[in-house]
């Protein structure tokens, strides 16, 4: 499955490239509606971009009442990224959800590098989100953990049926000549090419702490990228940064993808997920 | 239609310090003067928000500024690369104005060749900062060109449909002076089609997604 990182798309500006996906995840959505950081909200590096957006959305009723709908008619699966400051928010969004059928998952947001953080551990805002909802919970977190399968088995044991790996990690760019900050905000969220190697050791590390199902991202460009991180333990992948220059991505990776799972005589992506443990396909001697 | 495609460069030339850059139209359409396109920057993660200049039959020309290593990369290709182009994007100018004054400053002429072109060569107050810079007036018909220390503003006339494109001191100068002018803005932009929401601008304190509000905003 190719999905597109929540905040790398807005499928009702470019409902084109969202019926390419699999999957289409919305922006995190939070309880108030937040007008998001004041500007400079992104900046180019070398090989990837910082973003401060902040979070701009209209707030769990706005998505309810205005977009929900006309999500739905794309005739895309939709999941709802959520965020919040408090585990009371995580709950009061995922029961909000839980009623709406045009909602087939959920992502917790655990890790937006750009807004204050809630008090508790991921595992108690998942512990949480938990009993409001029957929907599938998948837990967004941030490399930057200081012992990620740890969380990971945490953010499990507390009722997470999935994991989505990474969010971006928070970097700094100055300014050439000023040497200031070049986003209002200072600092912001590390996206792009930079993040694969991140990622794909916390898909890698996670997979064998949890054995969830894993949505990999980061730094994906290629069809050969998202091999990568199916063989470290995904079962689906994500677009983020890479949408923004080529909104045709998720078509052509899919078609490299594809050439890449059939150049190795593997049936499909199932077939490689986990390879990078060890486990060798039946289709290969 | 917005699309995307990978167009071959036709010429990279120099018009004082700015490169104008033509590349074969391939199936793209111009759209209307003031939408843009983004322009795969060689080498660099991101590519570059950039307005038409000029729409020759089978060509889109655009005109650019070596300002940081995105643009030094663009005005690095050479004829025959071939390079990424996606649009039109975003809103460009009403047209439907009855009697035009192009305002420009800088490297925010770019738009106004196409325009120019489009609305029948209307009068145009172009400011530069050095007599080097003003050689990108030669682009834009019936043109009257100022250099700092003079600003654009000094010249405006009253009465006109002023359409506006430059530095963002310049752009609030003029919709001061020009309540009914049509502005077009500039912020860093990550994706061009609304995906990124990296290119907000705070305008009288409201943010507004340049990419899909605008780029070109009613000044009131």
């Amino acid at each position: 499955m190719i999905l597109n990182a929540s905040g790398c798309l807005d499928a009702l500006e470019a409902p084109e490239v969202a019926r390419a996906l699999d999957v289409f995840v919305t922006k995190t959505v939070t309880p108030q509606p937040r007008e998001g950081n004041r500007p400079v909200r992104i900046a180019e590096t070398e090989a990837g971009m910082l973003n401060s957006i902040g979070l701009e959305n209209p707030g769990i009723d706005g998505l309810l009442r205005e977009k929900l709908p006309r999500l739905a008619e794309l005739g895309v699966p939709l999941w709802v990224s959520v965020g919040g400051f408090a585990a009371a928010d995580y709950a009061q969004l995922c029961a909000a959800l839980a009623d709406r059928p045009e909602v087939s998952a959920i992502e917790l947001n655990l890790s937006c590098p750009n807004v204050e953080e809630a008090p508790e551990s991921a595992a108690e805002l998942v512990a949480a989100a938990r009993p409001q909802t029957r929907k599938t919970l998948y837990a967004k977190l941030s490399p930057a953990a200081t012992d990620l399968p740890e969380t990971a088995r945490a953010v499990q044991a507390a009722g997470a049926d999935g994991l989505s790996l990474v969010n971006t990690i928070r970097g700094l760019a100055l300014d050439d000549e000023t040497l200031q900050p070049r986003l209002g905000h200072e600092l912001g969220g590390y996206s792009g090419p930079a993040l694969k190697p991140i990622a794909l050791a916390a898909v890698y590390q996670c997979y064998r702490a949890t054995g969830l199902p894993i949505v990999g991202m980061g730094g994906i460009a290629t069809g050969r990228d998202a091999l990568d991180f199916l063989a470290a333990g995904a079962s689906s992948i994500a677009l983020g940064t890479v949408l923004f220059g080529d909104p045709d991505a998720p078509g052509r990776v899919r078609r490299e993808l594809a050439e890449e799972l059939a150049s190795r005589g593997l049936s499909g992506p199932e077939a490689a997920t986990g390879l990078a443990h060890g486990a060798k396909p039946a289709s290969v001697a | 239609m917005r699309r995307r495609e990978a167009l071959r460069v036709v010429a990279n030339e120099s018009v004082g310090p700015y490169s104008l850059i033509r590349v074969e139209r391939g199936s793209l359409d111009p759209g209307s003067p003031g939408q843009f396109f983004m322009l795969e920057a060689p080498g660099r993660p991101l590519p570059r928000p950039m307005s038409l200049c000029q729409a020759p039959p089978g060509e889109l020309g655009f005109l650019l500024e070596s300002i940081g290593p995105g643009t030094r990369a663009l005005a690095a290709v050479e004829p025959r690369e071939k390079i990424h182009v996606f649009g039109p994007l975003g809103n460009g100018y009403r047209l439907d104005v009855e009697r035009p004054l192009l305002v420009g400053g800088g490297i925010g002429v770019a738009p106004f060749p196409y325009l120019s072109a489009v609305l029948g060569s209307p009068p145009a107050i172009l400011g530069f900062r050095s007599d080097w810079h003003a050689e990108a007036a030669s682009l834009v018909p019936n043109a009257e060109v100022v250099v700092e220390p003079t600003l654009v503003t000094e010249r405006l006339r009253p009465d006109h449909d002023v359409l506006a494109c430059g530095p963002e001191p310049m752009l609030e100068a003029v919709r001061e002076l020009a309540p009914n002018a049509q502005l077009a803005w500039e912020a860093p932009m990550a994706c061009g089609y609304g995906a990124c929401y990296g290119c907000s601008v705070e305008i009288d304190g409201v943010l507004k997604r340049l990419c899909v509000a605008g780029p070109v905003l009613e000044a009131a």
